[in-house]
């Protein structure tokens, strides 16, 4: 089994259901048939690929930080290679990435009408971009995977999107092609420097130390445009008002993990030094994410604004967690990364459902909506309480292992991100009330009704998995330890040389 | 046994919760009921196995966060300590599930409302078994959940949705404390687990710590911080303002969580921790002086509340500050003595107040009650006993817990023992004032309810019943049967190795050689109290209204509880609203998306339309910007040729 290209496998994978849609569409005339096979080809596509990402991690070694799984091809040029492998911490976002997909093609399976066979193309070339971003062990490969990715995204927002789609689709691009635009020169420079941009070699070339401040600052760019960290989060509020339902999803549920796992992949391992002069920036930026997105989160009108800026508070957690290189930190921050891609996944789904039926996402136009749909209500009770991170769900673990982690390296910015905390559950209750509690008086709302069965198959994984971690958190975080330690060993050891370097250089000096 | 008392509310509250429709409200009240009765037994039992037995467990369950070194498993911990909140959470938790059937009999949302409670007194187990921080966190979050859904039950009610998310966010700015105090225990003790925690104390005693840039004593802030959690949850000044919101929960709701066991958890949590704040004095004077303040300031409140339910509440609160200025002076047993006698007789008064909201179809306003003793006579006996065991009567509950409280305090002989001992004893005084002016007002002198709700007035069922006599039977008897061991000779025996008191001198020994007249003022304290009540109520009703008037600010002061809401509004709420539009309005919209995108799309457009308008599309314009283009290159050929 282990001989399969799995890893190849779930990144194509997808990709067989686009031609079975195309093929599909090609034979027959009839739209309603075509969409009928189109959706029922990528929801079978994307779980057959859910399944080879579970089957990943059940022959997952927890035991060892080195890649699994690899794949290697001679590609483009001499150190240009096709090289897949993941290893503790981009595996599971694999896992996620596969569980998501099928959520969102069954969350458009009503809601999309039009061009019905285009939009699930678009959904499962996104699902290969997004796990090759996870796989790819080569960083001209990561680059196109990273960069491709967008593509979909730009057309699921700027065709099947609200009003102001392309507004937003607009600002989305220049955001993100500001962060690519550096990214590639950073590219570029080190396979210029380095002679290959094999991930793992370019880990084990240390770089002069005012290279990697630039390198830094232009993958940074990249990076914290994904996030999204203040001040480049401004995209992400409108790209999720105006995306359809699916789109937020698969935006706040994986799309943003990419600029975390950037840092996770790139920044740190291969830029220590300056990983480690930056940290006071990191840590600036994203204590004023939390607290000033957490103020603005409080006042929004907009339901689906209101998560998005929450995402952003959320995702400051992330880069402070990662950025206090303390085990309970990086591995707090990955899992609220993994807990977030459950939770705000499935808020933006909880939004989806009443504004399917009520085409509205404004607070105002809601109330008292327990009265017709308790069901509805609980699910929405439970990822509300998630999110505000109460004990025993998922948020919790992530959001209080990065504040442990971050407390050791500055009370602080413990401190202060900890008041994310009462912010978080100002914004989040008092949102739940607004929607869910007190008397329903509006007269469109008389007629509502409760979770489909359908909708009940989309909640019922999420709320199983968000307990879960939640409660039983082992699993996850076990396959994370090594590769973790091994990240920090070398970033301590990376900046023991340099210090041992510059000592012996002044010693020389004296001399 | 043990996970039976732990895990059978979390298995009655899924039953009734999801199962609710199918088994229907009788078959929810029943599993509810069923499990947290059984768990009340099985509690008595452990009691009598662990507290006078002495047979101390720890059950490990499985892992819960492994992460390097931070550790954490699930686990209960049974010792001395939890065998008595046990007791406590149990019983009183089983009477009000049975009390609920009768007083809830006619809510639509009956499997709802019993599977809130049941999952209440779950989170209530986890949180008084638990073995280390992070699970009691979690129990306390748990609880502070439960509190949320409970005060909100009635969801159509705005102001019950308002008071819900008070309980919950104030209780989040003590949590942040907590949370942070938790933090702080890692990084020190490496481990969170009590025993590592408790078996480091003493070493670290004397080090400092640097929280936010500030030298502190180690184990002061440590202890600090876990206090500022147990001042959240334990309503005290100045994160009290949620409990007397919380009253707008149905009255069961009331009496077990926001007067009998969640808002102790606080307390519970300091003895707990005994171990750790025995090594700070500091930390120890500040949770004196908190909460002798506001055992003084709660009770000026509840002076002249007109509410029968905010009478009550001020009351829990400013008993609360009675049992942590008892911690505060190293009187963990007497403290933990009066949560015990307090859980008692406050349920039954909040219960009996119910009982009597139920007669009167809802009504909560004193002004409109009066002569029901005829009518009600059960509940009014019942809550006489209630009243005199808060009031400090000999023989009943409270006098023993609360005598030994005062004298504690008095003997510590330090200045925030005497604080809290001159507090404490005029909070006393007003304690009976209150309490009795609330008997008076409801069950003596004339009917003044519209006449139709007076004439309806009536007994309640024996499902209400019950439980008031049995609580009431704890609230006469609680005090003399188990003072003996809770404070007496007996109590280093009873409570083992679970609370931990230093001082070369025992201060509950110490307590009973105070003076005489320190013994006798609370009892005198007392007796004037109920005199007074009952001469302003009873024989002079006209005294009230015309100290009222004669003090009008002062009156306007404690009705308004201090102005701390007003405060608070202003100060928290208000501004963080104003806060968030301006980063909103100003910062994302006019800087960043005005100088960022949009600003740069703006310019790219700008510079767009002038290229734009060089396009005339006329000939002679283009033929002239080449003549023109012509003449700038060759001038420049010929200097560069020439000149150069």
């Amino acid at each position: 089994m282990t001989d399969w290209p799995l890893l190849s496998l779930v990144v194509f994978l997808p990709l067989a259901g686009v031609a079975f849609i195309l093929v599909g569409g090609l034979t027959t005339k009839d739209e309603e048939i075509a969409a009928r096979n189109a959706r029922n080809g990528a929801l079978w596509a994307s779980a057959a690929t859910f399944l080879v990402s579970l089957l990943i991690w059940a022959s997952f070694d927890n035991s060892t930080a080195a890649f699994q799984f690899e794949e290697r091809h001679e590609w483009l040029a001499p150190g240009i290679a096709y090289r897949l492998g993941v290893d503790g911490i981009s595996m599971l976002f694999i896992v996620l990435t596969g569980l998501l997909t099928p959520i969102c093609i069954l969350a458009s399976w009503e809601t999309i009408k039009t061009r019905v066979p285009e939009y699930m193309i678009a959904f499962l070339v996104l699902e290969t971009m997004m796990m090759g971003v996870f796989c790819a062990l080569d960083f001209v490969l990561f680059y196109l995977f990273f960069e491709g990715g967008l593509i979909p995204m730009f057309l699921i927002i700027g065709i099947w999107g609200g009003p102001r789609r392309i507004y937003s689709t607009f600002k989305f691009f220049l955001y993100t092609l500001l962060g690519s635009v550096l990214l590639l020169l950073a590219l570029a420079y080190m396979y210029v420097t380095v002679g290959t941009t094999d991930i793992p070699s370019l880990m084990e070339h240390q770089f002069a130390a005012e290279v990697q401040t630039w390198l830094w600052l232009a993958l940074f760019a990249s990076f914290a445009v994904k996030v999204p960290m203040w001040p480049v989060h401004t995209w992400l509020p409108d790209a999720h008002v105006e995306a359809p339902t699916a789109g937020s999803v698969v935006l706040a549920g994986v799309l943003l993990k990419m600029g975390g796992y950037g840092l996770l992949r790139f920044s740190i391992p291969m830029l220590p030094l300056a990983s480690e002069y930056f940290i006071p920036l990191v840590f600036a930026l994203s204590v004023v994410a939390v607290i000033y997105t957490s103020l603005v989160a409080l006042m929004q009108e907009d339901m689906k604004k209101l998560i998005a800026y929450s995402s952003v508070a959320h995702m400051g957690f992330v880069t402070v967690g990662i950025f206090s290189f303390t085990t309970q930190g990086v591995e707090g921050g990955i899992v609220q990364m993994l807990s977030h891609g459950i939770v705000s996944a499935a808020l933006f789904l909880c939004v989806g459902v009443v504004y399917d039926r009520m085409h509205s996402r404004m607070i105002a136009d809601y109330g008292g909506l327990v009265n017709r749909m308790p069901k509805y209500a609980f699910v929405f009770a439970v990822f509300m309480l998630a999110s505000v991170g109460l004990p025993g769900t998922s948020g919790f673990v992530g959001e209080f292992l990065v504040l442990v982690g971050v407390f050791q390296a500055s009370t602080w910015v413990a401190a202060l991100v900890s008041t994310g905390m009462i912010l978080g559950a100002a914004y989040m209750l008092w949102l739940y009330r607004r929607v869910i509690f007190g008397k329903l008086e509006k007269e469109n709302l008389k007629a509502i009704l409760d979770l489909s069965p359908r909708e009940v198959l989309i909640f019922a994984p999420l709320v199983v998995v968000a307990l879960f971690m939640g409660i039983y958190p082992t699993p996850f975080l076990d396959v994370m330890h090594v590769s973790v330690e091994n990240l920090l060993q070398q970033y301590q050891g990376a900046l023991q040389a340099a210090e041992a370097a510059s000592q012996a250089a002044t010693q020389l000096a004296a001399k | 046994m043990y996970y039976l008392i732990v895990f059978l509310p979390l298995l009655a509250s899924i039953i009734a919760g999801f199962g609710g429709r199918v088994i229907g409200d009788r078959g929810a009240q029943w599993a509810t009921c069923g499990a947290v009765g059984l768990g009340a037994l099985l509690s008595l039992y452990a009691f009598f196995d662990v507290a006078i037995q002495g047979n101390v467990t720890k059950l490990e369950l499985f892992t819960w966060i492994d992460s390097g070194s931070f550790e954490v498993d699930w686990a209960i911990r049974i010792d001395q300590l939890t065998a008595v909140m046990l007791v406590v959470v149990n019983v009183v938790s089983a009477l009000v599930h049975i009390y609920s059937v009768g007083y809830m009999s006619h809510d639509p949302h009956i499997p709802r409302f019993m599977s809130y409670l049941s999952l209440f007194t779950f989170a209530m187990l986890m949180l008084i078994t638990a073995d280390n921080f992070l699970q009691l966190f979690m129990g306390w979050e748990g609880v502070g959940l439960a509190s949320y859904l409970l005060i909100g039950f009635w969801y159509e009610k705005p102001t019950a949705n308002a008071a819900a998310i008070k309980a919950f966010l104030v209780n989040r700015v003590g949590d942040f404390g907590f949370a942070l105090g938790i933090m702080a225990v890692f990084m020190v003790f490496g481990s969170v687990d009590f025993d590592t925690v408790f078996a480091a104390s003493p070493e670290m005693q004397g080090k400092t710590f640097e929280f936010l840039s500030i030298d502190f004593d180690l184990m002061t802030i440590i202890c600090v911080l876990l206090f500022i959690g147990a001042m959240g949850k334990s309503a005290q000044v100045p994160l009290h303002t949620w409990l007397p919101d919380a009253m707008e929960g149905p009255t069961p709701v009331s009496a077990l969580i926001h007067a009998a066991t969640m808002v102790t958890a606080g307390v519970f949590m300091v003895a707990r921790c005994s171990p750790m704040f025995e090594f700070s004095s500091t930390a120890l004077v500040i949770v004196t002086v908190v909460g002798a303040f506001t055992a003084f300031f709660a009770a000026t409140i509840g002076l002249v509340q007109n509410d029968i339910k905010r009478v009550v509440a001020y009351s829990t609160c400013s008993q609360l500050g009675y049992m942590f200025f008892a911690c505060g002076v190293g009187a963990y047993p007497a403290a933990i003595f009066h949560l015990f006698t307090h859980a008692f007789f406050k349920a039954l008064l909040f219960l009996g107040s119910g009982s009597v909201i139920h007669a009167l179809q809802d009504e909560q306003d004193l002004r409109k009650m009066g002569g029901l003793r005829k009518v009600m006579p059960w509940t009014y006996w019942t809550m006489w006993a209630g009243t005199l065991a808060l009031a400090g009567i000999p023989l009943f509950a409270g006098f023993y817990s609360k005598d030994m409280i005062l004298e504690s305090a008095f003997a510590r002989a330090t200045g925030a023992g005497e604080f809290a001992y001159w507090m404490g004893l005029i909070g006393a005084l007003m304690t009976a004032f209150y309490s009795c002016r609330l008997m008076f007002m409801t069950f003596h002198g004339e009917p003044r309810g519209p006449k139709e709700v007076m004439d309806h007035a009536h007994e309640s069922p024996p499902v209400i019943l019950i439980p008031l006599v049995i609580l009431a039977i704890g609230a006469v008897g609680a005090g003399f049967v188990f003072s003996g061991y809770f404070v007496g000779d007996g109590h280093a025996a009873f409570w083992g190795t679970s609370i931990l008191m230093l001082g070369e001198d025992n201060i509950l020994e110490a307590a009973h050689h105070v003076p005489f007249w320190v013994k006798a003022l609370p009892l005198v304290a007392a007796v004037s109290g109920i005199a007074i009540a009952a001469l302003c109520y009873l024989w002079k009703t006209g005294i009230p209204g015309r100290v009222a008037t004669f003090n009008r600010d002062a009156h306007q002061f404690l009705l308004n509880k201090w102005y701390f809401d007003e405060l608070f509004d202003l100060l928290l709420v208000r501004s963080s609203k104003w806060l968030g539009y301006q980063l909103w309005k100003i910062g994302d919209r006019q800087i960043i998306d005005g100088f960022g995108p949009d600003g740069v799309s703006a310019t790219v457009i700008r510079i767009a339309r002038r290229a734009a308008a060089l396009q005339t599309g006329f000939v002679y314009h283009y033929a002239f910007a080449m003549l023109l283009g012509v003449a700038i290159f060759t001038t420049w050929y010929f200097l560069t040729a020439w000149g150069g």
